[in-house]
């Protein structure tokens, strides 16, 4: 099957699409970006394709299981698969920790830290089976966020009162990590696949559907990508391993990735983690102004970030509290520092925090609608997109201003907002090769890199 | 860009060694200067803003904005004030590491940026010299009127000459500024040349990035000399050469292969990174094909040239008729003519953080001029010659994808 890549390499997260020779989507894949670009990149276009393989296989589920049985199926077959990943991750953590501890300076220390690790470890491994079934919710989607948690927690369990201990095994898990996060586990489809199949097959409930599942598992798998050309944006595109044609920026692909999902859009507000964007573009979703946010990322994803850890909740925690508020506190939104500073001096007088979280997430808003006034205002269909989208808190701030300066429009949000940019990205590398839009010399892309001294002789 | 070297170099060897010729330094503004007028009473114009440029450039500029700070001087502050009166602080050493003379006068020919009377007044505090205003009126309605120029020509009479007099103790000799004013305007003519050599594809110079050394010796001390002459007549005859054969601009990496875009550009460029500042255009194929920087301190292609039939009122009216006293509209009609005239794709608005009279009303220039001409404005943000406030992922990032814009517009 031919398809186009588009991969957005943010600065929390890295985004991958795949998109077919129609410009439909086949699938998506995200994953926590981390200091090896190369391998955030590799592992969210992997993780694309299995989304791809996914939806390929609930067609062939849906054809071969009467009725709705298939999407029990497929989502079982869906957490098994997870499992099965997971269990990988897990098995080459184990390995590394165990490595760690090997090399603890102090010999007489080795023995009772591998005792106790080797039942985290044990623990941890029974833990996942609850964690990956369909309905359960999700940590993370993460495996370093599922994983340090599950760690930490028991970790702090097994340790007791012996922080020594505790340090040691800390210290173990913070060095394995980043040996796991270095290589990507993801690239087993038909090794995971053929796991999960086994597992839903004994299943009693789909023990009827034992023959439907393992055609459509085996018609999957056969399947064959072809990746005819890929895109690359985002913060980190300069770092991303493709020529410099293949790159394109985030304001171009947020636009078009917007025009994509709301093909009415005349106006995109992209909210990331380091930086926000306001985007004017055309019926074509081709952009014609755009603004963003200079030298200091107030007002951003990170801001939120910020006050999370200031206020010791989780990130996701902030907009549901913020919904709680009765009354709005001003925040000031020139300095993420400052602002954490005025939160702290306003918790000490008494206010509540949900009150204060409601100022902050207009005080974001604020700044943003001073970008979109500047990138030339907002015509209707207005598209919000990127990692704040996600907040309720902020889209109702939005909302509500919106209103108040532009009178009553169609706004859009997208449950899947933050694939804006890699959607883009990913028309453009179809759109690329078509010469629709932008004509690259595509012979030029092909040409081999230049024979080393080596291979000169 | 040798000849050049030589002549700046030349100059402030001169303003180094006044303590032993006796030679005396009038300090005065780029835009709307009276060259001319200084040199006929054999005195030395001195131009702050160009040392704070020329001190940014050798990467000098920083310790002296933080050395006006710690003087009390608001982060605020324009750059250019900061860098001098932070060089002025640190033993007045200039760019070329020599040390330049106390000023005799301070002349102040031009009030269009508010911030010149301030930087002046502070100088005057610093100096303890005679400071001579020359009042300009502004073009509020994009135009000079006889009683205008009346006005300046009578401030020239009546209260510069008079004040030059004294300085030098020279009597004011007409026939000596007829003879530099007519040599003005044959520099002044192959300036011109030279600026329109830019309206052939491609475009054998980049009139921003490349310009500012075109309108060094014209724009500075230089103007209305022999050597000013001999300076634009060589290079004229240099980028018609360029022309003839077709070739693109010199960049500091060499030619550029491929002219992708040609733009026209507002606003000052980044001194302290400008070589990088500059590859982030050229790098990307993106050649400037006019500017409005490098018309600070005269538009010439409208048509001025300093007049030795009419000096005081040629003068009066090269005063009034600097970009930086033009109101939007003039200069919203300057640039929607440049990107006609030179066929630009589109434009790009450096603007400057710490320069509050020329920033104001970009973004509304940059609306009007996108809807009279329907090419698209590209808008950055960096600062004249403080190195902190240059960020060069976040400009590249916006340029870049400006660029692309262009492309996918295009």
């Amino acid at each position: 099957m031919d398809a186009y890549v588009g991969i957005d390499l943010g600065s929390t997260t890295t985004k991958a699409v795949f998109l077919d020779e129609h410009e439909k989507l086949l699938g998506f894949g995200i994953t926590n970006s981390r200091s090896d670009y190369d391998i955030a990149c590799q592992i969210a276009r992997e993780e694309a394709e299995i989304n791809s393989r996914f939806a390929i296989l609930r067609r062939e589920l849906r054809s071969q299981v009467a009725g709705d049985g298939h999407e029990q199926l497929i989502a079982w077959l869906f957490q098994k698969y997870r499992l099965a990943q997971h269990s990988r991750q897990l098995e080459a953590l184990a390995q590394a920790c165990r490595k760690a501890v090997d090399l603890l300076p102090n010999a007489a220390h080795r023995p009772p830290t591998h005792a106790v690790l080797d039942q985290i470890l044990t623990e941890m491994e029974r833990e996942a089976v609850g964690l990956f079934t369909p309905g359960a919710v999700a940590r993370s989607d993460f495996f370093r966020d599922v994983a340090a948690s599950s760690f930490l927690h028991l970790a702090e369990k097994k340790a007791g009162d012996d922080a020594k201990l505790l340090d040691r095994l800390i210290g173990t898990y913070d060095k394995s990590i980043l040996q796991v996060e270095a290589k990507s586990y993801t690239n087993a489809f038909a090794d995971y696949i053929r796991f999960a199949a086994d597992a839903v097959r004994r299943m009693p409930e789909f023990e009827a559907h034992g023959e439907a599942i393992t055609r459509a598992v085996a018609n999957t798998i056969a399947i064959e990508f072809r990746v005819l050309n890929t895109i690359g944006t985002g913060y980190g595109r300069q770092r991303l391993p493709f020529p410099k044609e293949q790159i394109r920026s985030e304001i171009l692909c947020h636009g078009l990735g917007a025009h994509f999902m709301f093909p009415k859009t005349r106006t995109v507000l992209d909210i990331g983690g380091q930086d926000t964007k306001a985007i004017q573009v055309d019926e074509n979703g081709i952009v014609t102004n755009f603004q963003m946010n200079d030298r200091c990322a107030a007002g951003c994803g990170r801001y939120l970030g910020y006050i999370a850890d200031e206020m010791n909740v989780g990130l996701h925690e902030l907009g549901p509290l913020a919904m709680k508020s009765r009354k709005q506190v001003k925040i000031n939104s020139t300095c993420t520092v400052f602002a954490g500073a005025e939160l702290r001096e306003r918790l000490a007088l008494g206010e509540r925090r949900e009150d204060m979280l409601a100022g902050l997430h207009r005080a974001i808003i604020l700044r943003a609608m001073s970008l979109l006034a500047r990138s030339g205002g907002v015509v209707s269909e207005f598209t919000f997109t990127g990692g704040v989208a996600k907040n309720q808190a902020a889209t109702d701030a939005l909302r509500k201003l919106i209103a108040e300066n532009y009178g009553e429009m169609t706004i859009n949000i997208s449950p899947d907002s933050i694939f804006t940019g890699a959607i883009g990205a990913a028309l453009f590398a179809k759109r690329d090769r078509k010469g629709d839009l932008i004509g690259v010399d595509l012979k030029a892309l092909q040409k081999p890199v230049k024979p080393t001294a080596q291979e000169q002789r | 860009m040798l000849l050049q070297k030589k002549m700046i170099a030349g100059h402030f060897d001169r303003l180094a060694n006044t303590a032993k010729t006796g030679e005396k330094a009038v300090y005065t503004f780029v835009p709307g200067n009276l060259n001319e007028l200084i040199w006929a009473f054999d005195l030395l114009p001195v131009h702050p803003e160009i040392n704070a440029l020329q001190s940014a450039m050798r990467k000098q500029s920083g310790d002296y904005v933080l050395e006006a700070e710690k003087a009390g001087h608001s982060e605020d502050v324009c750059t250019y004030v900061k860098s001098d009166i932070g060089m002025m602080r640190k033993g007045n050493i200039g760019p070329t590491g020599q040390r330049l003379p106390e000023p005799s006068l301070l002349l102040l020919s031009y009030t269009g940026c508010f911030t010149f009377m301030k930087w002046f007044e502070l100088l005057k505090q610093e100096y303890n010299c005679p400071v001579v205003m020359l009042h300009v009126p502004y073009q509020a309605d994009g135009r000079i009127t006889p009683e205008m120029r009346k006005y300046v020509v009578k401030q020239l009479k009546e209260v510069v000459i008079p004040k030059l007099e004294e300085i030098s103790g020279k009597k004011y000799d007409e026939d000596k500024l007829r003879a530099m004013l007519a040599s003005s305007a044959r520099s002044e003519d192959d300036l011109v040349a030279v600026w329109d050599a830019a309206k052939q594809k491609p475009s054998p110079i980049d009139a921003y990035f490349g310009g500012v050394y075109y309108i060094g010796p014209i724009f500075t001390a230089f103007r209305g000399t022999k050597e000013c002459e001999s300076y634009y007549r060589t290079l004229r005859a240099e980028v018609e050469q360029r022309a003839k054969q077709g070739l693109g601009p010199v960049t500091p990496d060499g030619k550029v292969h491929q002219e992708k875009y040609r733009l026209v550009v507002e606003g000052p460029p980044n001194w302290t990174s400008f070589r990088e500042f500059w590859e982030m255009f050229y790098a990307e194929g993106a050649v400037c094909v006019s500017s409005t920087y490098t018309r600070v301190g005269g538009l010439y292609e409208q048509g001025f040239r300093h007049d030795p039939e009419h000096p005081l009122e040629s003068l009066a009216d090269y005063c009034m008729g600097c970009y930086t006293n033009r109101n939007l509209p003039s200069r919203v009609d300057l640039i929607a003519k440049q990107i006609e005239d030179f066929q630009a794709d589109g434009f790009v608005v450096n603007s400057i953080k710490s320069c509050n009279s020329f920033s104001a009303g970009q973004l509304l220039m940059m609306k009007e001029i996108e809807k009279r001409t329907g090419r698209a404005g590209g808008f950055i943000e960096s600062d004249l010659v403080d190195p902190r406030y240059f960020s060069a992922a976040n400009i590249k990032n916006r340029l870049e994808s400006y660029f692309q814009m262009l492309e996918a517009r295009s």
